[in-house]
């Protein structure tokens, strides 16, 4: 009795054990096929940056016959080191503004009843729906009035600000979370708001505040519309910005636009690499809740 | 007394985040509506008033239609590929991967997602060239030569071309943020479905999809307010060229502003821009309230 139930179930299972390697191999070979659409492009882009003209017209798919790292120097000195600095001056300072500025402000919602807490979260909240591209035209006016264009500082004020509203609920979510008890302890030992928020909440929040760190950095780094606009000078430029003024400088020679786009994607890629797990934390946080 | 006082300095804690919001978000928006009544340009700032003639004129530049499409084409793809793919894509990675490869696999996806538009935007422009470009390498290889296009040169090609850049970026950033989705559900719902007979297939069907329904939503909303505001891809790769045949709105506005010196005009555009971003947002909002998926 036991056997006549057991042996179609079995066949059924083999048959479907079977279907299921199928499926699996199939799988298999669609992410691998996937990854190599992914990843072949720029390891192009990377080789390309060590061929001469004449290999990159004649033969664009193979490797360059020597390592030409001539290209990557000249790519260097035509302007990318500028735009490298440029970029960590503007994103660092953005990056550190942007946190201490909304950490401030979570620790003032989450820890304390504030004053008018409802109305300024519903504008904390608007700020996220508010695009760049939106308030384009009167920023443009406005940083001339206040003297701030083509400035460094223009775009730090502005990568601040509009990441602010993000970044503040990224931070709240977590200090939501953390108990009291630390706080309370602080507190009977005399310590004032300024030494709590620093030497309690700011340790304590440390995982979410290198995610917000790592997500402003990520949006800083790559900010295209406001560099275009809002810098004039190509001493300030960007990276995303220097490298298109850089095509038009090296003309023909394309060999070293390609070391010089080789050479702007390391830091993010590396950063990436090194804060995975907190680049995803903050991705989780930040949209998954 | 001293507690009701000691609440007020508290408000100095937020005011730096209030007074950036005030100052360089809020104003400017609500100026820019302002603004987009009037006509004026860059350096002889004396604002005619004109009423709505900015919108009249925008509902009959064909450049702005185009852009429109180009916007919603945008959309329409990115939603297919970006959100329909990254949800395949997860699914079949927490399924089927186990332990490094998985990392492996997830980390090669999501790398070009870090990388500037500016950077991608070039290296593509470079993959499209006519000469030495790997896509029409690619169509001659495969016998597909009789495909090959000069695709960024020609205007019924050089948007689509674009369009399908961004897919090759992005997919791996929404596959991420359905992984973390995915992550939340509990196992035993899959052990418990195996146990019945179910097939990986039903699995994905009756409970995956399901259960990250508002994922499925919020990466929906992302991508389409996020294909409303291209712009950096769009002026790297064409400059909205050839003809304004691959103008965005975002493109258009920023070419009607600095280059054209019609700022009133582009106010208007960007007015357009801010409506449907709005609508975005605000669906976005309603569907965070409403959460009520249970696991």
């Amino acid at each position: 009795m036991a056997g006549t139930v057991a042996r179609p179930h079995y066949a059924e299972t083999t048959r479907r054990a079977v279907a299921s390697s199928i499926g699996r191999t199939v799988a298999y070979v669609m992410l691998i096929v996937l990854a190599v659409a992914v990843i072949y492009p720029l390891v192009w882009m990377f080789l390309n940056g060590f061929k001469s003209n004449a290999e990159l017209f004649g033969d664009p798919w193979g490797l360059p016959t020597t390592w030409r790292w001539g290209n990557f120097v000249k790519a260097w000195d035509l302007g990318v080191v500028r735009y490298l600095m440029n970029s960590v001056i503007v994103t660092g300072a953005s990056v550190v503004t942007t946190v201490l500025v909304s950490a401030l402000a979570a620790y003032a919602l989450t820890r304390h009843r504030i004053p008018f807490a409802g109305a300024i979260t519903v504008l904390l909240l608007g700020g996220m729906m508010l695009a760049p591209t939106v308030a384009l035209i009167p920023l443009f006016r406005l940083l001339r009035a206040i003297g701030i264009f083509d400035t460094y500082l223009a775009l730090i004020v502005l990568y601040t600000a509009f990441r602010v509203s993000f970044t503040v609920f990224l931070i709240r979510a977590y200090m939501i979370t953390l108990s009291r008890e630390m706080e309370d302890a602080a507190i009977v030992d005399g310590a004032n708001r300024w030494q709590i928020f620093w030497l309690v909440i700011m340790p304590l929040s440390r995982p979410i505040i290198v995610s917000a760190a790592l997500l402003q950095a990520l949006f800083a780094w790559n900010e295209f519309v406001f560099a275009l606009v809002f810098i004039n000078s190509g001493d300030l430029k960007t990276l995303p910005v220097g490298l298109l003024a850089m095509q038009g400088r090296v003309l023909s020679d394309w060999p070293v636009l390609f070391a010089a786009l080789t050479i702007a994607s390391i830091p993010m890629i590396l950063l990436f690499l090194a804060g995975q797990r907190q680049f995803i934390r903050g991705l989780s946080e930040g949209f998954g809740k | 007394m001293a507690s009701r006082l000691g609440r007020w300095p508290m408000l100095l804690w937020v005011a730096p985040a209030v007074l950036l919001l005030v100052v360089f978000v809020y104003y400017p928006v609500v100026e820019n509506l302002r603004l987009s009544l009037f006509r004026w340009n860059a350096f002889s700032p004396v604002d005619v008033w004109v009423g709505l003639d900015n919108y009249s004129a925008l509902t009959a530049d064909p450049v702005f239609w185009s852009s429109l499409f180009n916007n919603i084409a945008y959309a329409v793809v990115s939603v297919i590929f970006q959100v329909g793919g990254g949800l395949v894509l997860a699914a079949v990675l927490e399924e089927l991967v186990r332990g490094r490869l998985k990392g492996f696999f997830r980390t090669v996806y999501f790398v070009p997602a870090v990388l500037s538009l500016t950077i991608t935007g070039l290296l593509f422009q470079f993959m499209y060239n006519p000469q030495i470009g790997l896509v029409n390498g690619f169509l001659d290889a495969v016998g597909l030569g009789a495909f090959k296009h000069s695709w960024l040169g020609e205007s019924a090609t050089a948007i689509w071309a674009i369009i399908a850049m961004s897919q090759w970026q992005s997919v791996g950033y929404v596959m991420v943020l359905f992984i973390v989705a995915m992550q939340r559900i509990p196992r035993e719902l899959y052990e418990a479905a195996y146990i019945d007979g179910a097939t990986r297939r039903q699995a994905f069907f009756r409970i995956t999809v399901p259960l990250v329904r508002e994922m499925t939503l919020l990466a929906m909303i992302i991508t389409i307010s996020g294909a409303f505001l291209v712009m950096n891809e769009v002026w790297v790769m064409t400059a909205g060229g050839p003809a304004n045949s691959s103008h965005t709105l975002g493109t258009w506005l920023y070419k009607s502003a600095f280059f054209n010196d019609q700022m009133g005009y582009a106010a208007a555009i960007a007015v357009v821009i801010f409506v449907i971003t709005l609508a975005a947002s605000i669906v976005q909002l309603v569907i965070n309230r409403g959460k009520t998926v249970q696991y």
